[in-house]
């Protein structure tokens, strides 16, 4: 008798534990509020302004995914994560989706057990250091102390490296960007090495950016992208897409300005399908029929983004390289909307 | 003829267990275990559900896999090609060596600081009592940090040491102190310098025989031996006398300037020292404070008793007070150096490499494996706790009254 009630229990407790995790889409919507992790704060990714709202490229993409869930851009909370903390949250379900600088590699995606969504920013692992060093190249770097963030692939790379050129270096360890960035104009480090976006995003928020120098080596491939926990993959559908959207609005030239215009009804069939004039997908997804127009008048498409948060007139400064769409020689390719 | 009758024999009702005070502790007994059991048991089935609806398992071979990254502060041979059980280990030792470190450290500034503290003199008084509520009502987090960032903003970086910087190495060009650390010279064992490190050894032995005969000696006869001296030259004559005669075999190796960073020498590295620092005066704050408790709660006819004998005040300290404040302020001691062991714990905050920052943080992050790495984590801490609790109760019932 005792040991019934005991495997009842058991049973019920079992059965309580089972229900959370399962449908995020019905979990965001009865929230409704998108739980995003961003960084702790990297200038053009993600950063709050001066008024407390976050904004940036990655966040870019939480608001995206918000407007087509929620019907709103703002209805996101956003969780800063350091390189360290960020799996752990994700996969514990705190966030329903993880934007942060965070490189698609093999062990994240079948180990780690993440679904990656796409790629919205091709980025490699760079090395900045002061111009007074007077460095040209990161093969001259023996001997010198490199700042890192832990709980990175930048870690991962920089062994691989030093090891490989049979340099040798002192890792100064460190948990978030603004410690490093310290750390590095104290001159507590001669080197900082992180993905070249981050670099070029850090620099920029220096006092004297000209005094330092991103030097030519880019030493690793850092395919930067979203994702979401493995297990629901109709919410990683509902992800992939809204960043397809974004990027297949560029190549279709449906941007902010356009955008009820073109709803109103083209003879592109693609367009009309994203926008939810003609065909169902909006339904397929378990969205209604203007989830991507919504998501694309979030921030706009994917160039206008780039180009409001980290583009060549911003004090980033980073040009399209290979974030450009494929038709101007670029990487992103879109599946098709059909 | 007997007038006493059988007491009526109770019939037991199911009320006496909630009413009656002989079954009623064992029945709150018996919920809670049920209780118990039961939260435990949902803890376990939610953790393998969740696991499971993850799709994860519960391995520990991710510990011979390789780690991939590199550790700068090593007590052991390791590198990148290292497996993720070897960075585990050198995060262990990392812990251990801090938290020596600083339990001795602590313990120094806190008796010190404790026994000032109840000093006549009023500034010195007064000023301990600044340092122990300045330190104690503070976050050590705050503590590591402020000392980390005064440490690397206040020195010359490398850099500046160079002809012409702004900077130059101290005592004879031997020691640098800068943003990074500071070097000190390592010294080089050439050959026959074990000989002379075994002297060195023997001597200690000596000085600890010494000081065991001159305290029998002292209880027999009240004679007092100059153990100071004694113990002072039987430190360095021994030793210094080899070193001589062997052919001076240990030398230094002086740090030096070359490239990015000095080389040669022995760094110790600013997070080391920071959290070394850091963790010793937050918890030297609260050991002062056993120690003054420790010293307050032998009562003070014991000193005057001391006085009347002739004791000399250093005497009456460290013969009458300190011996039996001893026995108030072990136990209290452990708990602080346990305090301090899991406190070191905070080194990531400076990116010191401990095993929380390494097995715990890095290994964790690489592999996913959360559940695993935290229980090794925590059994480690556990296992660490215990010995030192358990090596402190052996010297405290060394101290502690003996009754006769
Ligand atoms: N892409 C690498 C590195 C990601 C990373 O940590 N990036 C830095 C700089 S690009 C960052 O986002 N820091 C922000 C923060 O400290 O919160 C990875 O996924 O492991």
């Amino acid at each position: 008798m005792k040991k019934s009630v005991f495997l009842g229990a058991l049973t019920v407790a079992g059965l309580a534990a089972g229900v959370a995790g399962a449908a995020t889409l019905d979990d965001v919507k009865a929230r409704g509020a998108l739980n995003c992790g961003v960084t702790t704060g990297l200038v053009g990714f993600a950063a709050p302004d001066a008024n407390g709202n976050w904004d940036g490229f990655d966040v870019g993409v939480c608001r995206a995914v918000a407007a087509a869930v929620l019907g709103d851009p703002m209805a996101v909370n956003f969780v800063p994560t350091t390189g360290q903390t960020r799996f752990t949250a994700l996969a514990s379900g705190e966030i329903d989706l993880l934007a942060r600088n965070t490189t698609w590699t093999f062990s994240r995606d079948v180990d780690l057990k993440f679904e990656f969504v796409g790629i919205n920013y091709y980025d490699g692992q760079g090395f900045m250091v002061p111009k007074s060093l007077g460095v040209s190249s990161a093969k001259e770097l023996d001997g010198a102390t490199v700042c890192i963030q832990t709980g990175t692939t930048t870690e991962l790379n920089l062994a691989d490296f030093f090891r490989v050129n049979n340099i040798s270096y002192e890792p100064v360890p460190i948990e978030t960007n603004a410690e490093a960035q310290q750390q590095y104009l104290a001159g507590a480090c001669d080197v900082y090495t992180t993905d070249a976006s981050g670099l070029a995003a850090t620099r920029a928020s220096f006092e004297n950016p000209g005094d330092h120098v991103v030097l030519p080596e880019i030493i690793s491939k850092e395919p930067l992208g979203p994702l979401v926990r493995h297990g629901d993959p109709e919410w990683g559908d509902i992800a992939r897409w809204t960043l397809n959207a974004l990027i297949a609005a560029e190549e279709l030239g449906i941007t902010s300005a356009n955008i009820e215009e073109l709803s109103a009804g083209t003879n592109n069939p693609e367009i009309n399908r994203i926008l939810g004039t003609e065909g169902e997908l909006g339904a397929m997804l378990g969205l209604d029929a203007e989830w991507a127009k919504r998501a694309i008048m979030a921030g706009g498409n994917y160039g206008e983004l780039f180009e409001k948060t980290i583009g060549e007139n911003t004090p980033i400064g980073l040009a399209r390289g290979l974030n450009a769409q494929w038709t101007d020689g670029g990487l992103l390719y879109t599946p098709p909307f059909r | 003829m007997t007038t006493l009758t059988d007491p009526p024999k109770e019939s037991f009702r199911l009320s006496q267990l909630i009413y009656d005070t002989r079954y009623r502790s064992l029945t709150i007994q018996v919920v809670a275990m049920f209780l118990l059991v039961l939260a435990l048991s949902w803890l376990v089935s939610n953790t393998i559900q969740n696991l499971a609806a993850l799709g994860k398992d519960f391995d520990f071979g991710f510990l011979t896999n390789v780690a991939g990254y590199d550790i700068n502060q090593r007590l052991i041979e390791y590198d990148s090609t290292s497996t993720h059980g070897r960075a585990a280990l050198v995060g262990i030792l990392n812990t251990l060596l801090v938290a020596f470190l600083g339990c001795i450290l602590a313990t120094v500034i806190g008796v010190i600081a404790g026994v000032l503290r109840l000093s006549k003199n009023w500034i010195i008084a007064r000023l301990m009592t600044v340092y122990v509520e300045g330190f104690r009502n503070v976050p050590l987090l705050l503590w590591i940090i402020v000392i980390f960032a005064v440490m690397t903003e206040s020195t010359p970086s490398p850099r500046d040491f160079r002809e012409g910087g702004s900077a130059s190495m101290m005592l004879f060009d031997s020691i640098a102190v800068s943003n990074r650390g500071v070097y000190v010279p390592a010294p080089i064992w050439a050959e026959g310098s074990a000989i002379v490190v075994a002297v060195f050894l023997l001597s200690l032995v000596g000085i600890f025989l010494f000081r065991r005969f001159a305290r029998a000696r002292q209880e027999a006869t009240g004679q007092i031996l100059p153990v100071g001296w004694v113990a002072l030259g039987l430190f360095f004559g021994p030793a210094l006398i080899a070193f001589f005669l062997m052919g001076r075999p240990i030398s230094l190796e002086y740090p030096e300037l070359g490239g990015f960073n000095f080389t040669g020498g022995i760094q110790l590295r600013n997070s080391l020292i920071a959290l070394w620092l850091a963790l010793s005066l937050y918890t030297g704050a609260f050991i002062a404070e056993n120690v003054r408790g420790g010293i307050l709660a032998v009562s003070k006819g014991q000193t005057e008793a001391a006085f009347a004998l002739g004791l000399r005040p250093n005497r009456t300290m460290s013969l009458v007070i300190l011996p039996q404040a001893l026995r108030v302020i072990i136990p209290p001691l452990i708990s602080q150096y346990l305090n301090l062991t899991k406190n070191s714990s905070l080194a990531i905050a400076v990116g010191y490499m401990d095993v929380r920052s390494t097995l715990g943080g890095i290994t964790i992050n690489q592999t996913g494996r959360e559940l695993e790495g935290m229980l090794l984590l925590g059994l480690f801490y556990l296992i660490t706790s215990l010995v030192i609790s358990g090596v402190m109760n052996i010297y405290n019932n060394s101290v502690k009254l003996k009754e006769r």
